[in-house]
């Protein structure tokens, strides 16, 4: 019996999520909404199967992104898959300082605090994070989410419905230098410099609020 | 937290001044801290008189315009470039902008914070010293013609900190300042502060600073009858004291009297103003530090006994140059300055010459001075060219007297070689026995060249008519002047032949308003600033005060002569001189950054609105060379 209610018992670093996500006063405000631009890289695309390398995180608050608020975590290595070292550069026994994925996912938690999420895909990067937080049997992240590639929609002039745009294709697009590319918080940053460029460019036509920002992520509303 | 951005942003500000300045450590700890901002094109990044943000900013990618309205009329001041650092000086000085900013384009702003900076200012001279050269660049004059492209990018201020020890040097302060105590009459501290010719009183107590009086209080406290003479001293004076530490170096103190918009920092034991006070330094006194001043710099060629001396000097002269340039001291002001320390110099290599040989000249001689050096607008240590006259002697005392002065002329070049003139590479100087001749060998030859203009002659005598005497006999020196004007007078043809060649060097654009640059060679892609801008205004002028027998050399002055000449020509001649006049200080500030005569300009290397700058330049080029085809009907002479 003692074992199932421990079992059921919610750790510290989720109810303080749920609380913080839940309570937050700043939504209401967009200068105030501290978004984290996110990136991670992973052995793989396989949801079930593959695991997180990286995670790279930088905020951004009131148009502005914050060096000082960035975050690049290294995760440990159960399942290795050759094929991907190609392309992100993280060997399984690198020289990076690395973190168990647990002790990685309740680090990267708390960084978040209330923020909302800013990826490319956002979908599979935060996919990959509640796989994890499954695995440490613990329910998936309550944060909100904006997906670049969905608000690049919104703006577009073009019918791009069934168009989904790659990161390299947005970077031409909003012009934005590609540096670090494939390094979980390289395209972190390149994700946010997209965000701060499609904003300014959606404010032009629309009342910049949160809400309507999410509305524009159809494909990851519920 | 050290990561792949602050890395990225450590890799781009290293390459900017001030922070190629500061340490790895300190560099990385900025990085770490940017803020990054976005801004669309044409959207405002402050407004004039906005309250000063936490940060400054240096661009990342983009160009940012800064503006500022003057009675309701906007005044761009500065478009400036990846890079290029604004919106420092509110922060630091703790005051409103004084001017707007706004993205010129899309752009990326790394916005650092003043916190980080407050202590590099303190721990790093290089960095106070930069900052304050950007200030004064645009601080005393916020609409100067020149320098306002150098708003923070500075660049010939970093390169002078590499060879001068000026600014990390402490600064000499009074070590025995005048003070009084608290309960002291008005009168009686004006007295003390009379009695020993100072400005300023420090109201001490307990020997700790506790106030200062200046003759500022003293002019607007008691002058304008808010208190009376006979109050004590403790009512009018400033309080607390602005206070330092002994060992406060030149551009501390800078610093320091910058911020604080004081004239007078006390310095204390300890630095505080809880400690005895131990000395008074003043604006004055900086100066002094600083003070190569020109007039204790001839002091110092007259009495210097030889020529490693005579070298340091002008190596010094060149520090006062780039000191000059800095603050904008106007050009004009400038050259005159040079000119005076070039021909003291030459002056006492003649003498110390002389001496060696030790015997006195035979018959009385004058020295010229050729070229920019007689046309007195030689700022940077370029080529000797310069030539000897003498009396007219009798065939039988000829070769004594020609054997005499070319040993003299050759100990002169000599040892202007050693001070920093390099040899003339065309050999026009007067070691050469062709330019060491009598009045009358002169005047033949000037005939010979007025009255036969074939091309090389031309281009040779353009360098003998700007000649300026330097040292000897004044009647023979003018003598060479008007044989000079007579001959052109009955042989105006040669004017035309002289607008035909100075012709040959067009106005600088090409096509597409592009720089004409060099096509091949080592400096292939630079601009050539002194063949293709400067010497068509000098040959104009040369040729237009030739044709009004003008006896002067110096381009801006004669500028100035022909608008009086010519009142209908005013404007033209005018923008000439101001054309000239920022040309040449482009020269000498690019030759002072690279260490060069400054002739070629990398167009690259220039920002935008150095190059907007130089091609504004161009038009008076343009404009005199059409005047000249006109006037002296150049397109009647035959190709020479």
């Amino acid at each position: 019996m003692i074992r199932f209610f421990k079992k059921k018992q919610t750790p510290k670093f989720r109810e303080d999520h749920i609380y913080k996500v839940r309570n937050s006063k700043k939504y209401s405000n967009f200068e105030d909404i501290r978004f984290v631009a996110l990136d991670t890289e992973t052995t793989g695309f396989d949801y079930e199967n593959d695991r997180i390398l990286c995670i790279g995180a930088i905020a951004i608050k009131n148009n502005k992104i914050l060096v000082s608020d960035a975050i690049e975590i290294y995760v440990k290595q159960d399942v290795f898959n050759k094929e991907t070292v190609k392309i992100h550069g993280i060997r399984k026994n690198g020289s990076e300082e690395k973190l168990s994925e647990e002790e990685a996912i309740v680090k990267f938690i708390e960084y978040l605090d209330d923020a909302v999420i800013v990826a490319h895909h956002t979908a599979f990067d935060v996919t990959m994070i509640n796989m994890a937080l499954k695995r440490l049997n613990v329910g998936p992240l309550e944060s909100k989410q904006l997906d670049t590639n969905y608000i690049h929609k919104k703006i577009a002039k073009t019918d791009t419905y069934k168009k989904i745009f790659s990161l390299d294709e947005l970077c031409e697009i909003y012009n934005v230098k590609m540096h670090d590319r494939h390094t979980a918080l390289g395209d972190a940053l390149i994700t946010a410099y997209l965000f701060l460029k499609q904003t300014a460019k959606y404010k032009k036509n629309n009342a910049l609020n949160l809400f309507d920002l999410i509305n524009t992520n159809y494909h990851l509303l519920k | 937290m050290k990561n792949t951005i602050s890395e990225r942003i450590f890799d781009f500000l290293k390459n900017y001044p001030p922070f190629n300045l500061i340490s790895n450590a300190t560099l990385l700890e900025v990085s770490q801290k940017v803020e990054i901002q976005y801004f669309e094109k044409d959207q405002i990044i402050f407004s004039q008189n906005d309250n000063p943000h936490e940060h400054f900013y240096i661009i990342y990618q983009g160009s940012v315009r800064l503006y500022r309205f003057v009675e309701n009329e906007k005044h761009i001041l500065d478009i400036c470039d990846e890079g290029d650092l604004f919106g420092l000086r509110p922060l630091i000085m703790n005051e409103n902008y004084v001017m707007g900013a706004s993205a010129n384009e899309e752009t990326i702003l790394y916005g650092i914070p003043i916190v980080l900076f407050h202590d590099i200012i303190l721990n790093y001279p290089k960095v106070s010293q930069f900052l304050i050269a950007s200030f004064a660049t645009n601080t005393r004059d916020p609409f100067s013609e020149k320098h306002k492209g150098k708003l923070f990018a500075n660049v010939s201020a970093i390169q002078k900190i590499d060879n001068s020890f000026a600014e990390i040097q402490s600064a000499n302060y009074n070590r025995k300042p005048i003070t009084c105590s608290s309960d002291t009459s008005i009168q009686t501290a004006c007295i003390i502060m009379t009695k020993n010719i100072i400005n300023s009183i420090i109201i001490i107590e307990n020997d700790i600073p506790i106030g200062i009086i200046t003759d500022k209080d003293i002019r607007t406290k008691i002058g304008t009858g808010l208190y009376k003479i006979t109050s004590n001293v403790n009512e009018i004076m400033t309080s607390p004291v602005v206070t330092f530490p002994q060992n406060i170096s030149v551009a501390e103190a800078q610093i320091m009297i910058l911020k604080h918009k004081v004239s007078h920092l006390c310095i204390t034991k300890d630095g505080t103003n809880k400690t005895a006070l131990v000395g008074i330094l003043t604006q004055q006194d900086l100066i002094l530090t600083q003070g190569n001043n020109p007039s204790l710099l001839i002091k110092e060629i007259k009495n210097a006994k030889d020529t490693e001396t005579l070298k340091h000097i002008r190596t010094k002269a060149s520090e006062l140059t780039k000191g000059y340039l800095e603050q904008e001291i106007p050009i004009y002001f400038v050259t005159k300055v040079i000119s005076e320390i070039n021909t003291a110099i030459t002056k006492k290599a003649i003498r110390l010459s002389v001496s060696e040989i030790g015997k006195e000249p035979p018959v009385k001689f004058s020295w010229l001075a050729l070229g920019s050096q007689g046309r007195k607008e030689q700022l940077l240590m370029t080529d000797q060219d310069n030539a000897l006259v003498f009396e007219n002697v009798t065939p039988a005392e000829y070769n004594g007297v020609k054997n005499y002065f070319m040993e003299l002329a050759e100990k002169v070049t000599e040892k202007l070689n050693m001070v920093g003139f390099d040899y003339c590479p065309a050999n026009i100087m007067a070691s050469n026995p062709k330019w060491c001749i009598s009045l009358e060998e002169w005047e033949q030859q000037f005939e010979e060249w007025i009255t036969d203009p074939i091309a090389e002659k031309i281009l040779l005598s353009i360098i003998f008519f700007d000649f300026e005497l330097v040292s000897g006999d004044e009647t023979l020196y003018n003598k060479m002047a008007e044989s000079v004007f007579k001959t052109i007078e009955k042989n105006l043809i040669f004017l035309s032949f002289l607008g035909k060649i100075t012709l040959d060097n067009p106005p600088p654009l090409g096509f597409f308003k592009q720089f004409l640059v060099e096509q091949d060679g080592e400096n292939k892609d630079s601009f050539d600033i002194k063949s293709r801008a400067i010497r068509p205004l000098v040959d104009a002028a040369r040729i237009l005060s030739l044709h009004h027998n003008l006896k002067i050399n110096n381009t801006i002055e004669r500028y100035e002569k022909l608008m009086e000449a010519e009142p209908q020509n005013r404007d033209l001649f005018e923008s000439c001189a101001n054309a000239f006049k920022i040309l040449l200080q482009f020269r000498t500030s690019q030759g002072l950054a690279n260490n060069d005569n400054g002739k070629f300009v990398d167009i690259n290397s220039l920002n935008k609105a150095d190059r907007l700058k130089l091609k504004s330049c161009f038009k008076p080029i343009k404009n005199v060379q059409e005047a000249i085809k006109l006037r002296f009907k150049t397109s009647q002479i035959p190709q020479i």
